[in-house]
């Protein structure tokens, strides 16, 4: 369905017609490309089958080419002639997280977000370990790396629905934390340093419905310690 | 008295073209199957709960131990939510209902059409995962909405919704990925071919006594 035949139906507003809060984005599901905006979709960070096998180039193509781009589109239509336009991604995030009345901005923005955080939290040839500091920190933090990858396999699995897992450097110490559907660590006073997508649309192709398969592959696999190593400074 | 699951009412291959076998199976195999186990782990922890109803349980998720009330909220919604709308769908089935629940669609929403247009927007506007609902409101007026999650219209002062459930849509994206990706319009298009509007017709005349 297209934005505009959905707000007339929505305007039509017969009693009884009830969406969830935050529900009025037809978020994965725009079809239509837009002119170009004012925020942008950045490139892939590796080739579409760079992270075979363990996501494979079907997944991303999808991920990718549909999903990352119509958060693009949506929320480029969303703050199309609004200052919301004129400002950093970041910003309108953080300006948008709170207010109910920008649910569909807020999604569209941290969706933008945190899909383009991780793509560059993955390589092709990543996982292993962190060294240097990072690795000390892991190891304050969670007691020895294997400590680390429990608590983030845990979290993705205990992420009920849509979300996210997340490493996130918080007052100085490192943590692994889950996100609901769109919310971001970037509200929350945090700094993400990895993220892995625990969306189904992430994983169900490759998958299906075994998500601890998938993060612990992207921990094993696809985790990019240097970028991980750079966030946190 | 441990929840179960019920078989599927029809082959895994019954609702193909629009559902196909491999997301059937999974979905009800896997999918499905996890959330009533989880529901008895939860319950385990608090046995006098294990022998309410689904039903009396999400109509009462405040009174339920709130160690185990998000587990249970989830858990007794996606296996409640499953089970009806496996329940609903049928091999050669879809058209239009019949009688008292047709005249009240138009009635409540101009034309069937309309009522599809007004169904199909709700459940693909439904960010991330949660259901597409046809429900009696606590006004006894038909509705259309969604729920976020597995929650749904009974859990009533929890849920966004509140009344008695007619009909039901799944969107989460394990309902639809692997034969339609990202296209969950696609999907809800195709689900009204699979509707068995004789069970709808069923739950109206009992909901209305």
């Amino acid at each position: 369905m297209k934005r505009r035949e959905f707000l007339t139906v929505a305007a039509a507003g017969s009693a009884g017609v009830l969406l969830a809060p935050g529900g009025i984005v037809p978020a994965a599901q725009a079809v239509e490309t837009t002119a170009p905006g004012a925020f942008a979709l950045p490139a892939l960070p590796f080739a579409e089958n760079a992270l075979e096998p363990f996501i494979s180039a079907r997944t991303l193509s999808f991920h990718y080419g549909k999903h990352h781009k119509t958060y693009v589109d949506n929320l480029n239509k969303f703050t199309a002639g609004t200052p919301l336009a004129k400002l950093p991604l970041e910003v309108v995030i953080k300006e948008t997280a709170t207010d109910a009345g920008k649910a569909s901005v807020f999604n569209n923005s941290a969706q933008v977000w945190n899909h383009t955080f991780f793509w560059r939290s993955m390589k092709a040839g990543g996982g292993g370990q962190p060294g240097g500091n990072l690795h000390k920190q892991i190891e304050k933090a969670f007691g020895d790396f294997a400590g680390f990858k429990k608590a983030f396999v845990e979290a993705g699995l205990a992420q009920f629905g849509s979300g996210w897992v997340w490493l996130v450097s918080e007052s100085g110490a490192l943590k692994v934390v889950k996100t609901a559907n769109a919310d971001t660590p970037l509200v929350h006073g945090q700094k993400a340093l990895l993220t892995c997508d625990v969306w189904e649309h992430a994983y169900y192709l490759d998958y299906q419905n075994r998500r601890k398969d998938f993060v612990e592959a992207f921990v094993d696999h696809l985790a990019n310690w240097d970028f991980a190593a750079q966030q946190l400074g | 008295m441990p929840i179960k699951l019920p078989d599927l009412p029809y082959a895994y291959n019954a609702l193909e073209p629009f559902m196909d076998e491999q997301t059937v199976r999974l979905h009800h195999d896997k999918h499905h199957a996890a959330y009533v186990n989880n529901l008895n782990a939860a319950l385990d922890k608090h046995p006098e709960w294990h022998n309410k109803g689904l039903e009396e349980l999400m109509a009462n998720l405040k009174a339920v131990p709130e160690d185990i009330r998000t587990a249970v909220r989830n858990n007794a919604g996606g296996t409640w939510n499953h089970n009806l709308y496996w329940d609903l769908l049928a091999a050669n089935a879809g058209g239009q209902p019949g009688g008292e629940l047709l005249a009240d669609i138009q009635k409540s929403f101009g034309d069937f059409a309309a009522f599809q247009q007004k169904f199909n927007a709700a459940a693909v506007a439904q960010f991330a995962s949660g259901w597409g609902w046809l429900f009696i409101d606590d006004k006894g007026k038909l509705a259309i909405g969604s729920t976020p999650g597995h929650d749904n219209p009974l859990m009533s002062g929890a849920a966004n919704i509140s009344g008695k459930p007619l009909l039901v849509v799944d969107v989460w994206e394990h309902a639809y990925y692997l034969k339609f990706q990202n296209r969950r319009a696609d999907f809800v298009g195709g689900f009204w071919s699979l509707i068995n509007w004789k069970k709808v017709e069923g739950l109206y005349a009992a909901a209305r006594g």
